[in-house]
């Protein structure tokens, strides 16, 4: 690799301009053929029945020669920034300066995000963005444990948030269970307990909990599947969970969804106007963006929580184990490592940290549906963990605000908006297809702090 | 408490895929503290009786017993997959060798202490806090890495990725790497491949200073017979997965049968050709 590195930096930077030239010609030939009958020729039912039909020449040759022209642009970009790894013709020293800011990027992000409260306070569209953002960053973290750290490609992570929301949606509505001995058949009886103003902080950790059970119900039957097959049966298992939640009526309220559910508490005071609320109690006038700033914490706490425990996890041997087992499976069982329980518990873990984040999604919103846990979801946190660069934290958080946030950034283009993502997704695609942070860091060092290129670290087959 | 069993006993081991029969009924055992080398022509059978002792196979028939040197004995052909290496102490490295790439070549190490250190870290819950104990366990899981990468001459690259190392240093590092599991018996799946004469040397060295400072038995296939007859204790020559001869390694090497396996040729054609790499 290093070898092919360093040829690419000292060779001329391609052979001139034909190759592109017949590219393009090549792309316009088969946009032509597209495109002739679809746009060239324009037919419609005429007043007695009959076709009537005109040709739209202008518009074909308009067509034809942006797909000429574009593909020209590609190529030429392609040339200048090359692929990752290369040195490309961007010059050492913007990369270096590049590694340098990276450096001080994930410490400003995080002084940003403390102060985004203070900055917009009056703005409660941006809060309302940012707890968003954040949202997807810690699902983004969480899923990044699976797929970038054990190297799984789980395209059901939504299920886990799902799982989550609706636990403590239905607890908190119902209360937790408890069982206890009675006289009468079948000698049990369960005893519900309300939790109030607690029930967030109490059911937190619970769909923390179920979550992480059910991710190890979903790993023990996926524990053989590699790779693409890995992949369809999570997908499966995510779309299994959303039926499960829209046809079981009586207890998930079925495509209505819950609704009322308990908002949080700051540890047991509401933020609500009445005399027991928080604005009460500090005998300040009462704002609800005092709810929006709190749930703004509470995200970023529990997004920092996930960051903390995914950084000290891959330091610890069951860390070290999952990016073995991504790197090489056979070999982690010819040193005596339990594939399985290596397996279960990165699919816990993971599923654990979505549940967390569903059971904040539920609180937040106070109202859930199956609307919200569909396969879009997954797909996005999954293009989250991609783009980011699969095992980076920074990568991550830095995609999800790119994408979430970027995402509502171009709402003024309307229809385009889903074409300038589209076409921002390829190009960093090609820029650097191990996604921003495709380097890894090694999680133990004997010398100093290094890095691994992107093209050493395997992204595993499940 | 010492024992004088063999550290491996392999009784009448056969493996069958389908209808090829890859060993059939072959016995033989490894003595304690010894280098036991397994060779033959390719296609022997010598890759399957390897992946049988370390779990990657479930052979079809036949007994393989290992015992520590505490005299705890173990059925290999009745534990699988990772078990073998856990609790038999079985450790292998692999004909294409399969380290961590695109982990360095401490993490590679670390690895391998992979068992301990989750005992260490109560699995997982008192390293997420942090526990003085699991970090005292993990500077020492660090030293005895050093100790490894200094006696492969590795030191200095501790820190870069495995699959950045040239080629002899990844060989020599998943010997290394299969040593950091502290194994009772260690088995190398051609550890001089692709190796020149002077790392074939290197390797001959390493592997007795395993067997002198460590006492672990080592089982070995290899083609490159300058290596095997300067370091075996033991030879057994398998040839279309049944045992030919077995010796010393000058017995070996004027074993009519073994060259006749080899080449079908006479005796100086044969050992110059085997000398070479056979």
């Amino acid at each position: 690799m290093a070898t092919s590195a360093a040829d690419r930096a000292i060779a001329p930077p391609g052979p001139g301009f034909a190759p592109i030239l017949k590219k393009a010609l090549l792309s316009a030939l088969v946009a032509l053929g597209l495109f002739a009958l679809m746009i060239g020729v324009r037919t419609e039912t005429g007043s007695t029945g009959q076709l009537t039909y005109w040709t739209r020449f202008g518009e074909l040759a308009a067509m034809v020669g942006a797909v000429f022209a574009g593909s020209i642009v590609i190529e030429l970009l392609r040339r200048w920034i090359g692929p990752a790894g290369s040195r490309g013709i961007v010059p050492p020293r913007v990369t270096e300066a590049l590694g340098a800011a990276g450096r001080w990027i994930a410490p400003a992000l995080l002084v940003f995000a403390l102060l985004v409260p203070v900055i917009f306070y009056q703005q409660r569209y941006i809060l309302d963005l940012g707890i968003l953002v954040l949202t997807y960053v810690m699902l983004g973290w969480g899923l990044n444990i699976v797929v970038g750290l054990a190297g799984l490609l789980d395209l059901g992570y939504v299920a886990f948030y799902a799982v989550g929301a609706y636990s403590y949606a239905l607890l908190a509505q119902s209360g937790l269970p408890f069982p206890q001995p009675a006289d009468t058949f079948p000698y049990i009886s369960v005893d519900f307990l309300k939790l109030g103003p607690w029930a967030f902080w109490v059911l937190l950790p619970v769909s923390g909990l179920l979550a992480a059970f059910w991710g190890m119900i979903l790993g023990f039957p996926v524990l053989r599947l590699r790779g693409d097959y890995l992949a369809i049966v999570t997908l499966a298992f995510g779309e299994i969970i959303r039926l499960v939640i829209l046809n079981w009526q009586d207890l998930t309220g079925g495509p209505n969804g819950i609704s009322g559910i308990p908002r949080p508490s700051l540890f047991g005071i509401p933020l609500t106007p009445g005399p027991n609320g928080l604005a009460a109690t500090l005998g300040i006038p009462f704002s609800p963006t005092h709810r929006l700033v709190f749930l703004f914490y509470l995200i970023l706490i529990l997004a920092l929580l996930t960051n903390w425990v995914a950084i000290r996890l891959r330091r610890l041997p069951i860390g070290r184990a999952w990016e073995a087992m991504r790197e090489d499976e056979v070999a982690c069982r010819a040193l005596g490592i339990n594939i399985t329980a290596t397996k279960l518990s990165a699919f816990s873990i993971g599923a654990m940290f979505g549940g967390f984040a569903g059971a904040f999604f539920a609180t937040r919103q106070g109202f859930i549906s199956p609307e919200s846990f569909t396969f879009q979801e997954s797909a996005l946190v999954l293009a989250i963990v991609v783009l980011g660069g699969m095992g980076s934290q920074l990568g991550v958080a830095l995609a999800a605000l790119t994408m979430i946030g970027g995402f509502e950034l171009f709402r003024g283009l309307d229809q385009y908006r889903m074409l300038v993502f589209g076409i921002v997704m390829v190009l960093l695609m090609i820029w650097r297809p191990r996604g921003l942070v495709g380097h890894r860091a090694p999680s133990v060092f004997l010398h100093g702090r290094t890095t691994i290129a992107a093209d050493m670290v395997k992204e595993g087959r499940g | 408490m010492s024992t004088d069993a063999p550290i491996l006993a392999v009784e009448h081991l056969s493996m069958r895929f389908g209808g090829i029969v890859a060993v059939s009924d072959l016995s033989f055992a490894a003595q304690r503290g010894h280098i036991t080398a397994l060779i033959g022509p390719n296609g022997a059978g010598k890759t399957t009786v390897f992946n049988c002792i370390t779990g990657f196979y479930r052979p079809s028939g036949g007994t393989m017993r290992l015992v520590h040197d505490d005299g705890e004995a173990f059925r290999l052909d009745r534990l699988h997959d990772f078990r073998i290496a856990k609790y038999a102490r079985v450790a292998r490295t692999f004909q294409n060798i399969r380290l961590f790439p695109g982990m360095t070549a401490l993490e590679n190490l670390m690895v391998a202490q992979h068992n301990p250190l989750m005992r260490a870290s109560g699995f997982t819950f008192l390293g997420l806090l942090g526990a003085p104990s699991f970090r005292h366990a993990e500077a020492r899981a660090i030293a005895f890495a050093r100790d490894w990468l200094d006696r492969i001459g590795l030191t200095e690259r501790a820190d870069d990725a495995a699959g950045n190392l040239p080629y002899g240093d990844q060989r020599r590092l998943e010997i290394a790497r299969a040593m950091c599991a502290e194994p009772a018996l260690l088995c190398l799946d051609e550890p001089a491949a692709g190796l020149n004469a002077n790392e074939s040397a290197g390797l001959s060295e390493l592997l007795l200073a395993i067997r002198r400072d460590f006492g672990t038995s080592i089982l070995l296939i290899e083609h490159d017979m300058s290596v095997v007859m300067e370091i075996s204790d033991h030879i057994f020559v398998l040839d279309h997965g049944v045992k030919i001869a077995d010796g010393a390694p000058q017995a070996v090497r004027d074993d009519p049968k073994v060259i006749a396996a080899y080449l079908g040729a006479e005796d100086e054609d044969a050992a110059a050709v085997m000398e070479g790499g056979a």
